[in-house]
């Protein structure tokens, strides 16, 4: 069985968010760039330790993006990942991006596609469920565990209210959560032998975008913390009340 | 032509994100002139009442047991429907299901999706520009969806629900799974054990605790405030990962994201991947005993003050206010 993880490059998570270009684009200026954390810490550990348990012969990164992504992607091969693939192209939404990776999968008959719970810049959670949807192959969002034995995997996954544990047989698309599998911190050996793994760049098989991101505004922040002293609660109760009328 | 809108019973009721996408898809209809019709499965007519109330002019009601919580399933039950209707927009909440089940649709009807908007949309001509939440919450997009057939999932508690509408009387919906074949075989099913309380993506009023708690057995003062107001209880990710809590109750960039009308925030230092799941949160209150815990400065209202002293003040507070207003 061969795993296909899907990782993102995003900004760290305690960047400073800013536009450019009249708000149209974000500042990636001076901006540190990781693996999107669901992506490295759930997905491609996950991935990493079945390959470990001989239970997948092969993991693959997969990358949609410009070259400027590649030392996020030579940090995941750094990880223990067995080789990666960069489709050379900025796509402009989820759709587009889920169906490079969806084409690849199928090209190269991979039967496992992990994927993150979201990106932490985009906040879709779209791309895993749009790549099953292409291959009509099953999907299991919001996984916590995952298990996997010949051609079957279980799984346990978030639900409304609640998890369940599901049975489903390969090939399928499942969205990697928080209890999947614990961060790694690269060593020396693998630093080292990330330098020559190979990394494949294929150029986009289309162009059709069916959303775009005309601007983008900053949040506004809170202004002022009205401070109350811990000896008059009761006065916070009643600006609850009267002034932010929440209760 | 109608907007179609998926909806849920969850616990017995409509869930209130179903409610909200009712009452966003009349706002739609209302722009570009068409009608509001919901699909849901396995209803009762109080459920269709109260979907009228929100602003259904349609209800398509479904009865089916093998749907449940299995994605492909209700991809294929909300495309026939799209069909059948002649849908070109089509409404999910940015829940569980709408997070799987949206994106999927998509894929089978080449569709632009925005997942999570939090506004209206501006209708321009044919396409749709809809606003929603990037960088965790720190900034917002306005996204374009260019084409035909467009789908949109709500964030939930975006806006206050409306039930100014009236009721109508549901029709039977009959769908055919026989050419989808779902491969998921479902071995568990587990709840959260809320005790009842409302499950946090939904819940209005939140009460939550970080690692100035000290340790689990302290939590009874966080519940007791909970339950004054009843409110849903969160923590930070390193109570979770302590196993203090449990995970499900985390909030944050990596647990739950919410925006409860109140959050309560209590021994929380306020770092920012704390921040990226709750400043969407209309009210911040925030209890510290350290003046300088960064937190202050995303708050509405602070205390300085040890929560073991101030918690069980505040508790006695809420039930003095409380009994008052009955
Ligand atoms: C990629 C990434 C993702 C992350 N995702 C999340 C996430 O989703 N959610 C999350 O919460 N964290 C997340 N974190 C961790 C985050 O950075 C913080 O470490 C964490 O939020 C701190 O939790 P805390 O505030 O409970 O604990 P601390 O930072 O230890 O803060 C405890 C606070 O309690 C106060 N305190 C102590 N005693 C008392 C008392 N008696 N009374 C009142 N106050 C008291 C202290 O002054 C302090 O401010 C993430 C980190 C990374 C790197
Ligand atoms: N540009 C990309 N290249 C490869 N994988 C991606 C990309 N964008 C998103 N993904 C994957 O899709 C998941 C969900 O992304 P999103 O739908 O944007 O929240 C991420 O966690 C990644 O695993």
């Amino acid at each position: 069985m061969k795993i296909l993880v899907a990782i993102s490059n995003v900004p760290d998570t305690t960047t400073k968010i800013q536009f450019t270009d009249g708000d149209t684009k974000f500042n990636g200026q001076g901006v540190t760039y990781v693996i999107n954390p669901y992506d490295e810490w759930y997905a491609l550990v996950r991935a990493l330790e079945l390959k470990e348990a001989n239970l997948a012969e092969k993991v693959t990164l997969i990358h949609v993006g410009l070259a400027d992504s590649e030392a996020t992607i030579r940090k995941g091969l750094s990880l223990g990942a067995d080789d990666a693939v960069r489709i050379n192209t900025d796509g402009p939404d989820a759709f587009f991006v889920a169906e490079q990776i969806a084409n690849y999968a199928k090209a190269n008959s991979y039967e496992l596609v992990l994927v993150g719970k979201e990106t932490i810049n985009y906040n879709g959670s779209s791309v895993g469920a749009i790549i099953a949807g292409l291959l009509d192959q099953p999907f299991v969002s919001l996984a916590t565990k995952l298990e996997v034995a010949g051609n079957k995997i279980t799984a346990e996954h978030e639900i409304d209210g609640g998890a369940q544990v599901v049975e489903c047989d390969l090939p399928l698309v499942i969205s990697c959560a928080k209890g999947m599998a614990e961060q790694r911190i690269p060593n020396m050996r693998g630093i080292m032998a990330a330098r020559t793994k190979p990394l494949q760049v294929v150029e986009a098989s289309n162009n059709n975008s069916l959303t775009t991101i005309k601007s983008y505004a900053l949040n506004p922040g809170r202004t002022t913390c009205k401070m109350i002293s811990e000896d008059n609660v009761d006065e916070l109760v009643s600006l609850l009340h009267t002034e932010a009328k929440v209760i | 032509m109608s907007v179609l809108v998926y909806t849920e019973v969850s616990k017995g009721r409509v869930k209130k994100s179903s409610l909200e996408c009712i009452n966003y898809a009349a706002n739609i209809a209302k722009q570009i002139g068409g009608s509001v019709t919901a699909i849901i499965n396995n209803a009762d007519a109080s459920h269709c009442e109260e979907m009228g109330k929100a602003g259904a002019t349609k209800i398509l009601s479904v009865k089916n047991d093998s749907i449940k919580n299995d994605s492909m399933l209700i991809t294929a039950m909300v495309e026939q429907a799209a069909k059948a209707e002649g849908s070109k927009v089509i409404l999910f909440a940015f829940d569980v299901t709408g997070k799987a089940a949206a994106p999927r649709l998509s894929a089978k009807l080449n569709a632009g999706l925005v997942a999570g908007a939090i506004d209206f949309p501006v209708v321009n001509g044919s396409s749709f520009e809809v606003k929603k939440n990037v960088f965790s919450g720190k900034a917002n997009a306005t996204y374009v969806i260019h084409s035909d057939i467009k789908i949109i999932s709500l964030l939930p508690n975006s806006f206050p629900v409306q039930l100014n509408g009236s009721a109508v009387a549901a029709s039977d919906f009959n769908v055919d799974l026989s050419s989808v074949q779902s491969k998921i075989v479902v071995k568990e099913v587990k709840s959260n054990s809320g005790g009842g309380s409302i499950p946090l993506p939904e819940a209005e009023l939140v009460v939550s605790a970080g690692r100035g708690l000290k340790g689990p057995e302290n939590w009874k003062i966080v519940e007791d405030l909970a339950t004054s107001l009843g409110a849903t209880t969160a923590c930070s990710r390193p109570v979770a990962d302590m196993h203090w809590r449990p995970h499900h109750e985390h909030v944050g960039q990596t647990g739950v994201a919410i925006r409860p009308n109140l959050y309560i925030a209590i021994g929380i230092s306020g770092a920012i991947q704390h921040l990226a799941g709750v400043n969407g949160s209309k009210t911040i209150v925030v209890i510290n005993n350290d003046k300088e815990a960064p937190f202050f400065k995303s708050a509405d209202y602070g205390i300085i003050g040890d929560a073991f002293t101030v918690l069980p003040k505040l508790t006695e507070a809420i039930k003095k206010f409380k009994s008052s207003q009955n």
